[in-house]
């Protein structure tokens, strides 16, 4: 993986997303080495997330890396009516790696083509977020052992929610049987549905949350926002349907865990927090070995 | 020359050798026209539009001497012009006529229908992945969303 931008999640293979959660296995085991000392990780956030660039700085930093980049655009050249082409091209003078966040779709295919080092997606609008991805296959394969024949239920919104499509492209490798919860306003896009459809397997859709929980491995809860109904009417009669109380999970298999990509709103209660088949916050942290993981190989330290 | 036949051959005007290219949607001829880059082309090029055509009610036709378009170049204008037809002469004769075809990728021609796109909002030359010809179906190569039939439009 040598150089090889991350753009969107099947930019790599399967084998070589194996290999990535393989290697953040290991960094879990021993998570500060300084095998980066020599190198410099840009990360450019184009527009503010705290959590993702904490969690890419942290990585960077525990592996001995220097970390330059900012923080959001008004404190940048972009302020100043840069074009994004000079300000990769700009930047790409300054750093060995370029991690970058911005709100246009298809952004960081376009800096990938125009940088002279490799680019991680941290995400680009609406498109995708393959370190999230990537993260949450940890997650998956962590506590259930495995990513094979799974049955994943994915709750809340499924229409907008880029985190819920990469990963169910991402999972369409392995043979997992997928239930789909959400209101009907917030189904899960037919396009998102051709992949499942092209590898024959199995998904459900339905409206109730109780009815799901008994039957799957893994509860990816999304959080519904407002803003995406046009009545808001209709926000009102579902906003508590998609709601996970802690006595809900009583019919649960012990092997379940929950997972919620952050920040979490009301769509977990805090009495979850304590059960431990709530997995999120752990799940946060798994974050920070996949993209120490991404960085050693894409700059390549490790093979 | 009777008068009557005079209008027509000045409407048809023959040309030796090169390529007509029929049946285009009159309000499509200046696209096909940029898509083949024809404004700087140095030979006689004569361009017709908003003729009187039996299957398509008006249509433009544009007739290019001395040029013989290889398939990917000219099937770019399969996006624009999907009802066009190509008519290749030789000395004055048809020697060929065919159909333009949906070609696998487009650059540079279609703009891509989110408006959130890179491409709207940059200056990128926009890449599409032609996923679906009968229905015509565009994966744009940057925000990874499909422009289609319904809302596609020209640079
Ligand atoms: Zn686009």
């Amino acid at each position: 993986m040598k150089n090889k931008s991350l753009v969107s999640i099947n930019d790599f293979t399967r084998a070589e997303h194996v290999r990535i959660l393989e290697l953040a296995g290991a960094f879990e085991k021993n998570p500060r080495q300084h095998i980066l000392q020599d190198f410099v990780v840009a990360t450019l956030f184009f527009e503010p997330s705290t959590r993702t660039r904490l969690s890419f700085e942290s990585a960077a930093t525990r592996l001995g890396a220097k970390v330059i980049g900012f923080t959001d655009s008004s404190s940048s050249s972009v302020q100043k009516g840069e074009s994004l082409r000079d300000t990769i091209l700009t930047v790409s003078n300054y750093c060995d790696i370029i991690v970058m966040r911005h709100p246009r779709e298809g952004s960081a295919r376009f800096a990938s083509e125009v940088a002279k080092v490799p680019v991680i997606n941290a995400g680009d609008g609406a498109n995708q977020h393959p370190t999230q991805t990537l993260l949450d296959m940890y997650s998956i394969r962590k506590t259930q052992g495995s990513l094979e024949n799974l049955n994943i239920a994915f709750v809340g919104d499924l229409k907008y929610g880029r985190t819920v499509h990469s990963l169910v492209q991402a999972l369409c490798n392995y043979n997992t049987t997928f239930h789909f919860v959400s209101p009907l306003e917030l189904k899960l896009p037919s396009a998102v549905k051709i992949d499942i459809k092209q590898r024959n397997l199995v998904y459900h859709q339905s409206t109730d949350l109780l009815d799901v929980i008994p039957k799957v491995d893994i509860l990816y809860m999304t959080r519904i926002q407002k803003e995406r109904f046009s009545d808001p009417l209709d926000y009102e009669k579902v906003k508590n349907t998609y709601v996970l109380h802690n006595e809900m999970l009583a019919g649960a298999k012990p092997n379940l865990r929950v997972l919620h990509p952050l920040p979490r709103v009301n769509e977990i209660t805090t009495d979850v927090d304590s059960n431990p088949m709530a997995y999120y916050f752990t799940q946060a942290l798994n974050g920070v070995f996949v993209r120490q993981a991404l960085l050693a190989s894409i700059l390549g330290v490790v093979d | 020359m009777e008068k009557e036949d005079l209008r027509k051959e000045l409407k048809v005007s023959a040309i030796e050798n090169g390529t007509v290219i029929d049946h285009i949607p009159s309000k499509n001829v200046f696209q096909v026209i940029k898509i083949l880059n024809l404004s700087e082309y140095q030979n006689q090029l004569l361009i017709g539009t908003n003729l009187d055509s039996n299957k398509m009610g008006k249509k433009g036709i544009i007739k290019v001497s001395n040029k013989f378009f290889k398939s990917d170049e000219i099937n770019k204008i399969a996006l624009v012009a999907p009802t066009a037809t190509l008519i290749i002469i030789k000395n004055f004769e048809v020697v060929e006529k065919k159909k333009v075809e949906v070609p696998d990728y487009a650059e540079n021609i279609v703009k891509c229908f989110n408006p959130n796109c890179i491409t709207n909002n940059e200056e990128i030359a926009t890449k599409f992945t032609v996923i679906d010809k009968k229905e015509l179906k565009l994966r744009c190569h940057y925000c990874e969303k499909i422009t289609a039939r319904n809302n596609i439009s020209f640079r």
